[in-house]
């Protein structure tokens, strides 16, 4: 049962004792028969939550939201203000929960998100969070060291500009806003967003360079 | 509780793994567990504290060598069973073997399915004024809850500053024991990084946690 703590502690199928996943497998199956039988969900309801997530939630969302901000001064002040009421008036971005908050990156200070609890993370904006989000490695050390993490994302800041921490530790969900890239005066929205990645709004990357490979 | 759960500045983890192209489920079943504990969840059987509790009060040693969504479903199991909505013969036999207990808002279905897409609603109107304001010098309390808590280790008995205020929420300590909601107001509270980690750290690094006000002291 023990076995040793890794950044990757999914049962992933080729790491993984094919054994206990069977058995991990029929024993969820159980479950859902339990609760089937009993009348407490219907499978059809589970299978339509699955598939809004897999279809209505991603990173797409938040890419949005970050290229408003950086086309719309009057947006991004609105955002930073309150995004929960400025990512609703956008209408067509996903639905989003109440207490977002956007905390824009500059030149002086870097963000970044973590939950060293559990797994806390705009969903609505970013989909569900990755495997390493929730891992050890990243909850123990983004506290205490996250120059040494952005490192190990291969992102390193000068050393004067203050990295903020943010620790997701109640139902309030952060979004950085990565700094725009220069060169891309004049550029739409919608190319924008092509540039914002998932883990610039973590604060555990910066969004793509115009022009190079992605 | 002081859970493994609580892991902010424990070494020995290792290094941060991104995985390129990570897909969403990495089996099937995971994709179940998570809606699953969304629909009962929604469903009125607990709230979103009671499950982090139960996933918290599993063993250490199965929390740290399970995965993620494999946490899910024993501290989903473990909740079921003890709020009795099923009962751990049933899990063993594989089928239900016992009456239902009624749900709190009634079988989940395809019709309930959009609610879950938003997260809840915490915030709620003010019991009392707020005791602290941004700007204000506070200090973690250092209080060892022995249930759920939002209160990190890591800054217990540490001083920071009060930066924002965000109104009144659900208290997670409470309403993860089924004591009810009682409100509490909730604070960002910023620490500088030598005073949570000593003289040796990075002095550019500030970290910040979200306080309810019941963790908090004048300092």
């Amino acid at each position: 049962m023990l076995k040793a703590m890794t950044g990757r502690d999914h049962d992933h199928h080729h790491d993984h004792d094919h054994s206990e996943l069977s058995e991990t497998e029929l024993r969820v199956r159980a479950l859902e028969t339990i609760l089937t039988e009993k009348g407490y969900v219907e499978p059809a309801a589970l299978d339509a939550i699955i598939q809004a997530y897999e279809t209505k939630i991603g990173p797409h969302n938040g890419a949005q939201v970050v290229a408003k901000a950086w086309s719309d001064p009057a947006f991004k002040q609105a955002l930073l203000d309150d995004a929960t009421k400025a990512v609703s008036k956008l209408g067509h971005v996903s639905r989003v929960g109440d207490h977002l908050v956007a905390v824009e990156n500059t030149p002086r200070r870097h963000n970044m998100v973590v939950c060293t609890l559990c797994s806390c993370y705009p969903w609505e904006m970013l989909g569900l969070p990755p495997v390493w989000y929730k891992a050890a490695p990243y909850r123990s050390r983004a506290v205490k060291d996250p120059r040494g993490v952005l490192a190990d994302f291969g992102v390193s800041l000068p050393k004067e500009t203050e990295i903020r921490v943010w620790d997701s530790t109640a139902e309030t969900r952060f979004l950085v806003l990565p700094m725009r890239p220069e060169g891309t005066e004049g550029w739409s929205e919608q190319q924008l967003a092509e540039l914002v990645t998932r883990d610039s709004m973590i604060g555990t990357g910066f969004p793509k360079t115009p022009g190079a490979p992605s | 509780m002081n859970g493994v759960h609580d892991m902010g500045g424990m070494d020995g983890f290792g290094k941060v793994e991104p995985e390129p192209n990570e897909p969403m489920f990495h089996t099937k079943w995971e994709a179940r567990v998570l809606a699953m504990v969304r629909a009962m969840g929604a469903a009125g059987a607990f709230n979103i504290d009671a499950s982090r509790f139960y996933r918290e009060a599993l063993p250490p040693h199965v929390y740290l060598a399970s995965s993620y969504y494999k946490k899910w479903l024993l501290g989903l199991e473990a909740l079921l069973i003890d709020k009795g909505y099923i009962a751990a013969g049933e899990i063993a036999a594989g089928h239900a073997r016992e009456p239902a207990k009624s749900l709190k808002r009634g079988k989940f279905t395809v019709s309930d399915v959009e609610r879950v897409m938003v997260r809840g609603k915490f915030g709620r109107a003010a019991p009392a004024p707020a005791k602290f304001k941004p700007g204000d010098r506070v200090r973690a309390r250092n209080i060892h809850p022995a249930t759920h808590t939002r209160l990190p280790r890591y800054v217990r008995g540490h001083a920071g500053v009060v930066e924002r205020d965000h109104g009144c929420h659900v208290f997670p300590d409470s309403a993860a024991t089924g004591s009810g909601e009682n409100p509490q107001w909730l604070y960002t509270v910023v620490f500088d990084g030598a005073e949570l980690w000593g003289p040796d750290a990075d002095p550019a690094v500030k970290i910040s946690i979200d306080a309810f006000e019941p963790y908090l002291e004048a300092a």
